[in-house]
């Protein structure tokens, strides 16, 4: 059983982190990211094609990250936009044969939105399908119930977006991902903590874990790409206020993640801190909330 | 009905350089393609004016009463053929399915002249949306009448994902959430979604589909059928 599961069973708090595969064969700065994430986190997300553009697979990239995150464990992606029900149990698979334990199972973005605009979405299935194929791979079953050749024993997990409105949608979504399989959740990025908290009280009963996302707001610019590009995600006054009011914005966004941070560590199980690039604002958020 | 968008002209352009044709025989549809403005009476004049200020000579045209009926549109082409045959290329103004039943009845190079865009609902007069693509497994039992195949953006039967924002779609930004709309509705009817809708079954859909219902009513087995499963599936046999 790996630390990050082991952790977050235990009811210890985690933190999470991510990183992106190269968009080619160079993963030096991958690599570089890792290192300095890895002492601080439980484990790393390897994103999986993210915002529908090309990187390295999160396969491969997922595997680096086991080889070089010195006990920082990776979370593997499976995004159902790119692969149909075959590729997508052959992946896991071969995640489960590389070594990979984590898995965090997403619909992902529509392909309209990313560098390839042309592509065909496959959506073979959506997420609650996939974590449920998943947890059939650990019962040791493919999808049709045809029984595998050597079982998977995946840590599963799952998207959720605590601040969607309607709730009772939202909610009655995550339940069904629970249902599925999902033992943690890993949040979109968490502006009002009090609609946090009561996403945690709604899954308290299911043991659902549920990681809080972080989001460095780290400029001006940064904000106006979220508020205008990134699905399902606006960024309150408050913080752009704060931010495009600061002398130094990056200086005012991490202190804000600070702020959040020590907020949501009394209702969270954990944290998943996405930094946009700025690698080392982690190690400072991190020590800022005394979670180090 | 199916609806129908005017095809880059350019290409239809370099379809017609590709064989040196200098005239051209129009046709186009009086059902889908008339009522989608885009292959009726009017718009075969738009065309013809347009391929002649390019040079070209139109040689005739016809709109066939439904283009994708091999049996009138047989008719329409022995009505007309010695404008067919004065033509060096067929330009036909029709889904691809009239293009099609066109091409089998003329023995000249037969190009489309629109794109098959979708099936439509006629929501008013010259408004279409799609909502049913025709995916040979339906879930509206389940999704109150409301197709998330089709109406979701990703085509997720368990939905909404994460990009739901204040109930709106995440990929059309302005418009409602397909799932959001499928719960309303099943709360409206005192319904709720029960379970997680299982992965569809494409096999039902492979084609190319053929369905004969001659044979079927005469008690005669099909000579040949190039579906390789019926549209039933093993489930509701």
């Amino acid at each position: 059983m790996g630390k990050f599961r082991d952790a977050l069973v235990r009811g210890e708090f985690v933190i999470t982190g991510e990183v992106a595969p190269p968009h080619g064969t160079d993963y030096s700065a991958m690599l570089e990211s890792v290192r300095k994430l890895s002492p601080f986190c439980h484990a790393l997300n390897v994103t999986d094609n993210q915002g529908a553009t090309l990187h390295l697979s999160s396969l491969a990239a997922s595997r680096v990250v086991l080889e070089n995150g010195n006990g920082c464990e990776p979370i593997f992606q499976q995004t159902c936009r790119d692969r149909n029900r075959l590729a997508l149990q052959s992946d896991l698979l071969a995640a489960w044969t590389l070594g990979l334990e984590n898995v965090l199972v997403v619909t992902g973005d529509d392909p309209r939105g990313g560098d390839h605009p042309k592509a065909k979405g496959v959506f073979d299935m959506d997420s609650t399908q996939l974590l449920q194929v998943t947890k059939g791979m650990n019962e040791g079953v493919d999808m049709n119930g045809t029984p595998l050749d050597g079982a998977t024993d995946f840590f599963m997990g799952g998207a959720l977006f605590p601040e969607a409105e309607p709730w009772d949608i939202q909610l009655e979504r995550g339940l069904q991902k629970v249902e599925a399989g999902a033992e943690f959740f890993q949040t979109q990025a968490v502006t009002d903590v009090d609609k946090f908290a009561r996403a945690v009280e709604a899954f308290e009963p299911t043991g659902a874990k549920l990681i809080a996302g972080i989001l460095l707001f780290k400029s001006p610019r940064v904000i106006k790409f979220i508020n205008e590009r990134l699905a399902g995600l606006m960024v309150p006054d408050w913080i752009t206020d704060r931010v495009t009011g600061a002398e130094k914005p990056l200086d005012e966004a991490i202190a804000i993640a600070i702020e959040q941070a020590i907020q949501l560590k009394d209702i969270a199980h954990g944290i998943h801190i996405m930094p946009l690039g700025s690698d080392d604002a982690v190690a400072r958020i991190i020590e800022g909330a005394e979670l180090g | 009905m199916i609806v129908t968008k005017p095809r880059d002209w350019n290409r239809i352009k370099a379809n017609l350089a590709e064989i040196d044709a200098k005239s051209v025989f129009i046709m186009g549809c009086g059902e889908c393609a008339t009522v989608a403005h885009t292959g009726g009476q009017a718009e075969i004049m738009v065309a013809k004016a347009r391929l002649e200020a390019e040079g070209y000579s139109v040689t005739g045209s016809a709109v066939g009463a439904v283009t994708c009926h091999s049996g009138g549109v047989n008719l329409d082409m022995r009505k007309h053929r010695a404008e067919v045959d004065a033509a060096d290329a067929v330009l036909v103004l029709s889904c691809g399915a009239g293009v099609q039943t066109v091409a089998d009845a003329v023995k000249k190079p037969t190009y489309p002249g629109l794109e098959s865009a979708f099936l439509g609902n006629v929501v008013r007069h010259g408004v279409f949306e799609e909502r049913c693509q025709m995916c040979g497994d339906c879930v509206l039992d389940k999704t109150a009448g409301i197709c998330p195949v089709t109406t979701c953006p990703k085509g997720l039967l368990n939905g909404p994902c994460g990009g739901m924002w204040n109930g709106m779609c995440e990929v059309l930004t302005d418009r409602e959430c397909a799932h959001v709309k499928i719960r309303r509705r099943l709360a409206e009817q005192g319904r709720g979604m029960k379970g997680v809708i299982a992965p569809k079954d494409y096999s039902v859909k492979r084609g190319p589909g053929s369905v004969n219902t001659r044979d079927a009513a005469l008690g005669r087995k099909p000579a040949s059928t190039a579906t390789d499963k019926p549209f039933t599936t093993e489930k509701d046999a």
